[in-house]
């Protein structure tokens, strides 16, 4: 992968918006934005409702992704093109779930919703209606998801990539700075973690960094090339982004989001954790 | 007490809740530290949809908000230096906070560069 078949420009969005076998896709956690007006022609995921199962704490199954796409419209040959809020997280995690069921051309809108905004682009308020198809999702590759044992064994053995604010990796925030505070879990950050800020990989605008820019920024945290890599925030979608960078635009070749990430981590008894601005010892 | 739903809200998500809302019952102000202001363009008309970004002492990037239709943002931080920057179609605007426990306010004003 390279950032030629994974991330297309809001440009190029904009003179495709008509474009046969195109499908544009917001997602986002709050779909109230969508509602308020969106590119036009998008149709709209919900990162909770569609994307989570209602009763497990996990992500929608191989048959439940189906379903959503069939209803949606989605055919297993349509190029997808997903953007959304928070500078793309949601749309980055959708990504990753579009790759682990194995859709074959999924791609971003480099900087997402944020800069459509800020390119005073135009929205649109109506939603259109796309026939129902019949999609089959693949069986989900598991060579890009992260389970708690793995990540617990790899501590000092493989890169781990925190990717959350600096605060919340010392272990003195225990969730962005936007939400209230009130968590029950421990704070701290997986020992031998290397902090890398999602945010560090973004410009202002949202857009991602330049391939050379971004390699020297995990390059001078310290991330070892010769190792595979596992990333993870609070729940799993900036670690999405995070991943993104690493597998999609930088080509490393074995990268796994840890889609439990510090919400399933700081509530498991028993493991290792570190507190303040250094990684920790194994 | 705090509220379930709040926090279930809080545990489950990432994205930004309703910035103009009033503070959740659960949020405890003797414990908070809530940075909140309203984006304001040249004309002190308030800009909603504008991109607020909460930045460290540091600079590094903490935390990021859509004002509402009414241009209010929120960030639930920690007492210490903050930078406050907004970047909108109107224009950018950034203000230096030193923030105390409970509700510290400011007004922010975006400009053609």
């Amino acid at each position: 992968m390279s950032r030629d078949t994974a991330l297309v420009s809001a440009d190029w969005a904009e003179k495709n918006l008509e474009t046969p076998g195109i499908v544009f896709v917001e997602v986002d956690e709050d779909t109230t934005a969508y509602d308020g007006g969106h590119i036009p022609g998008a149709i709209k995921i919900d990162w909770k409702k569609d994307l989570q199962d209602p009763i497990r704490r996990d992500f929608v199954n191989q048959e439940q992704f189906a379903a959503l796409l069939s209803e949606r419209g989605i055919s297993n040959d349509d190029t997808v093109i997903l953007y959304g809020g928070n500078n793309n997280w949601f749309a980055a995690y959708a990504y990753w779930y579009f790759k682990l069921y194995g859709h074959g051309d999924v791609k971003l809108i480099d900087g997402g919703r944020k800069k459509w905004e800020l390119d005073a682009r135009v929205y649109s308020k109506d939603v259109p209606v796309r026939e129902k198809t019949t999609y089959v999702a693949q069986a989900p590759d598991l060579s890009i998801r992260a389970f708690r044992d793995e990540v617990v064994e790899a501590i000092g053995v493989k890169n781990l990539i925190d990717v959350r604010s600096p605060d919340e990796f010392a272990g003195r925030l225990l969730a962005p700075a936007h939400l209230p505070q009130e968590q029950s879990q421990r704070a701290g950050h997986i020992p031998t973690a290397l902090s890398v800020p999602w945010s560090k990989a973004a410009n202002e605008d949202g857009t991602f960094k330049s391939d050379e820019e971004l390699a020297k920024i995990y390059g001078e945290a310290g991330l070892d090339g010769s190792k595979d890599t596992i990333a993870y925030c609070r729940i799993g979608e900036r670690s999405s982004h995070s991943w993104f960078v690493l597998k999609e635009l930088l080509g490393h070749e074995n990268v796994k989001n840890y889609d439990g990430s510090w919400t399933e981590y700081g509530s498991l008894i028993g493991v290792p954790i570190a507190l303040g601005d250094e990684p920790g010892k194994a | 007490m705090t509220s379930p739903t709040a926090n279930a809200t809080a545990a489950a998500s990432c994205a930004a809740p309703d910035q103009s809302a009033p503070l959740p019952s659960s949020v405890d102000l003797t414990r908070e530290t809530v940075i909140t202001g309203i984006v304001t363009n040249a004309e002190g008309d308030a800009v909603g949809g504008a991109y607020v970004r909460l930045l460290d002492a540091s600079g590094e990037f903490t935390a990021e908000v859509v004002s509402s239709p009414e241009g209010v943002f929120r960030f639930f931080a920690a007492p210490g230096s903050w930078t406050v920057r907004a970047l909108s179609r109107h224009g950018n605007g950034e203000l230096a906070v030193d923030a105390g426990v409970g509700v510290n306010e400011i007004s922010l004003n975006v400009a053609t560069a």
